[in-house]
C-alpha cells in the first residue's frame, strides 16, 4: 500500500461535535482539488457527521483508521 | 512599581476583565483599557433592531461610563503587539508597555470573503447591518426568505435560528406570513451545533412551517439570479437572503501574528493563557476554543482572566479556571424562549420554550449596563 502524507492534518481532539467537521469543511474551502484532509477527532459524533457531509459534498472518503482514543479521518477534495 | 496591565477592546470581556483587575489589586497595578471607539456596543440587541422590536438607541454607551474610575482608558486603535518586548503600537505612534496583555478584541467580520455576499444579501450582525435588514423586511410583501451561515465559527450559533422563529411571526403579525417561505439553511445535518438543542427546535420549526436545509455552506451569492449556492454543490433562490457573514479574528492580533490563520488566539483551555506567550491572555470571540463566541462566554471568562493575572502580580495561586461554562436565551417567537446552558463536560439540556425565558431574556437585555459589565452578575 502506498501511503502520502496529507496536504493538512486537523488535530481536533477534544473539540466537541461539530468542531471536527468544522474545521474540516473550513479546511476543504481553502483548500485545492486533490488535497488530501486528515482529520483526528475523538468525538463519538464525527463517525457518523464527518462521512454523510462528504457524501452530500461529493469529495472522497479516503480511510477511516481507528486509534485506541480517537480516530482519523482522511479525505480528498474531490471537486 | 505597580505592574501594567493593557487590555486591548472594549466589549464584554476587556471591560468586566479590567473593572476586576482594578478591584482586585488596587494600587498594585495600572490598568489601562485600549479601545478604537470608545463605545461599549451591545450586541445582541441588533437582532431586535432587524426585526423592528427595539431601535438603536439602547445599544451603545460611552465605554468610560463603564469603567471603574482607576481604569485608564484610551480612545485609539491598537495596530501591533510585539511580545518578546511587552508593547503595544497605537494608530497614532504611541508605544504601551506592558507586563500582562488581555486580548478582547472580538471578531471582526469579513464579508468580502463570499462572493456577491455585500451586494446580494443582508445581515444583523452589525447596527447598521441591521437597521438596512429592518427597512428590508419592511418593504417586503411576500416571497422566499432564505436564512444561511456563510462561514463558521460566527457570533452567537443561536442566532440564525432565533431569526427564522422571530421572522415567522413578524411575517404572521404583518398578514404576509401565507405568501412567504422561510428556509433556514443549516452548514450541518441539523438545524443547530448543539445536538441536543437541535432535537428541541426542530420540531418547532416544522410545526410553524419553516423549511430546513441541511448540510449547506454559503459559497457564493449571484445577486443577478437571486440564488445562494453552497460549497456542497446546492443552490437555493430567494427574494430576500440573510446571511451570518464569515468571522475572522482582530486585524492586531492577525497582523502582530498571535493567532491561527484566521486571526484566533491559541489559548488554555483552563487558564486563558496564550499558548506562546505567558505574559499574554485572551478571551471571548477572540479565542480559538472550541466552544460559543458570545457576550456570555466573555462574561465567565473575564473573572477567570482577571484571577490568574491577579495572582502572578500578588504572587498567590489563581482561584479561578475556566469550565468552559456559557448561558444563552434562544428566542423561538410568539413570546416564547428556551436557554442554552453547558460547559466543556456538560451538553445542554434545554427546558422547554416558554413565556417565563423570554421575559427573562428581556429582563437581562435591559438590566445588562448596570450589572455585567460591573460584575454585579455572576
Amino acid at each position: 500500500m502506498i501511503t502520502t502524507e496529507p496536504t493538512k492534518t486537523i488535530d481536533a481532539r477534544g473539540m466537541a461535535c461539530p468542531g471536527p467537521l468544522m474545521a474540516l469543511i473550513g479546511a476543504i474551502r481553502q483548500g485545492k482539488v486533490g488535497d488530501t484532509f486528515e482529520v483526528w477527532s475523538s468525538d463519538a459524533g464525527s463517525k457518523t457527521d464527518i462521512p454523510a457531509w462528504v457524501t452530500k459534498a461529493r469529495h472522497e472518503l479516503v480511510s477511516v483508521v481507528e486509534e485506541p482514543a480517537y480516530a482519523k479521518f482522511t479525505i480528498r477534495k474531490a471537486r | 512599581m505597580p505592574a501594567r496591565v493593557t487590555v486591548l477592546g472594549g466589549g464584554v470581556g476587556g471591560t468586566l476583565t479590567a473593572n476586576l483587575l482594578s478591584k482586585q489589586l488596587g494600587g498594585n497595578a495600572t490598568v489601562t483599557l485600549v479601545d478604537p471607539v470608545g463605545m461599549h456596543v451591545y450586541q445582541p440587541g441588533f437582532l431586535y433592531v432587524a426585526l423592528g422590536q427595539a431601535n438603536g438607541r439602547w445599544l451603545a454607551q460611552d465605554e468610560r461610563h463603564l469603567l471603574r474610575s482607576d481604569v485608564q482608558m484610551l480612545v485609539e486603535r491598537a495596530v501591533r503587539v510585539d511580545p518578546s518586548r511587552r508593547t503595544v503600537m497605537l494608530e497614532h505612534g504611541r508605544t504601551l508597555d506592558y507586563d500582562y496583555l488581555v486580548v478582547a478584541t472580538g471578531s471582526r467580520l469579513a464579508r468580502e470573503e463570499i462572493a456577491g455576499l455585500a451586494e446580494g444579501s443582508y445581515d444583523f450582525y452589525s447596527l447598521d447591518g441591521a437597521i438596512r435588514l429592518r427597512e428590508a423586511l419592511r418593504s417586503f410583501s411576500g416571497g422566499r426568505i432564505v436564512m444561511g451561515v456563510a462561514g463558521i465559527p460566527y457570533k452567537c450559533p443561536p442566532a440564525p435560528v432565533e431569526f427564522v422563529f422571530m421572522l415567522e411571526e413578524y411575517l404572521h403579525r404583518r398578514g404576509i406570513r401565507e405568501r412567504s417561505t422561510i428556509t433556514l439553511a443549516s452548514p450541518l445535518n441539523r438545524a443547530f451545533t448543539i445536538e441536543t438543542t437541535s432535537k428541541l427546535v426542530q420540531p418547532i420549526l416544522e410545526k410553524r412551517g419553516i423549511q430546513l436545509a441541511t448540510f449547506f455552506n454559503v459559497e457564493s451569492v449571484i445577486p443577478e439570479k437571486k440564488v445562494v449556492t453552497s460549497i456542497e454543490g446546492e443552490e437555493l433562490p430567494y427574494d430576500l437572503l440573510v446571511l451570518v457573514p464569515p468571522h475572522r479574528g482582530a486585524q492586531v492580533v492577525e497582523d502582530s501574528a498571535l493567532g491561527d490563520e484566521r486571526g484566533w488566539i491559541p489559548v488554555s483551555r483552563a487558564t486563558l493563557q496564550h499558548e506562546q506567550f505567558d505574559s499574554i491572555f485572551a478571551l471571548g470571540d477572540a479565542t480559538n476554543l472550541p466552544i460559543s463566541k458570545s457576550g456570555s462566554t466573555a462574561h465567565f471568562e473575564a473573572p477567570v482572566v482577571a484571577s490568574q493575572i491577579a495572582a502572578r502580580i500578588s504572587g498567590t495561586a489563581p482561584k479561578e479556571n475556566y469550565g468552559g461554562r456559557v448561558m444563552c436565551f434562544l428566542e423561538t417567537g410568539h413570546r416564547e424562549a428556551t436557554t442554552i446552558r453547558f460547559d466543556y463536560d456538560h451538553p445542554p439540556v434545554s427546558p422547554n420554550p416558554s413565556p417565563l425565558w423570554h421575559y427573562a431574556k428581556w429582563a437581562f437585555n435591559r438590566a445588562y449596563w448596570m450589572t455585567v459589565p460591573q460584575g454585579r452578575v455572576a
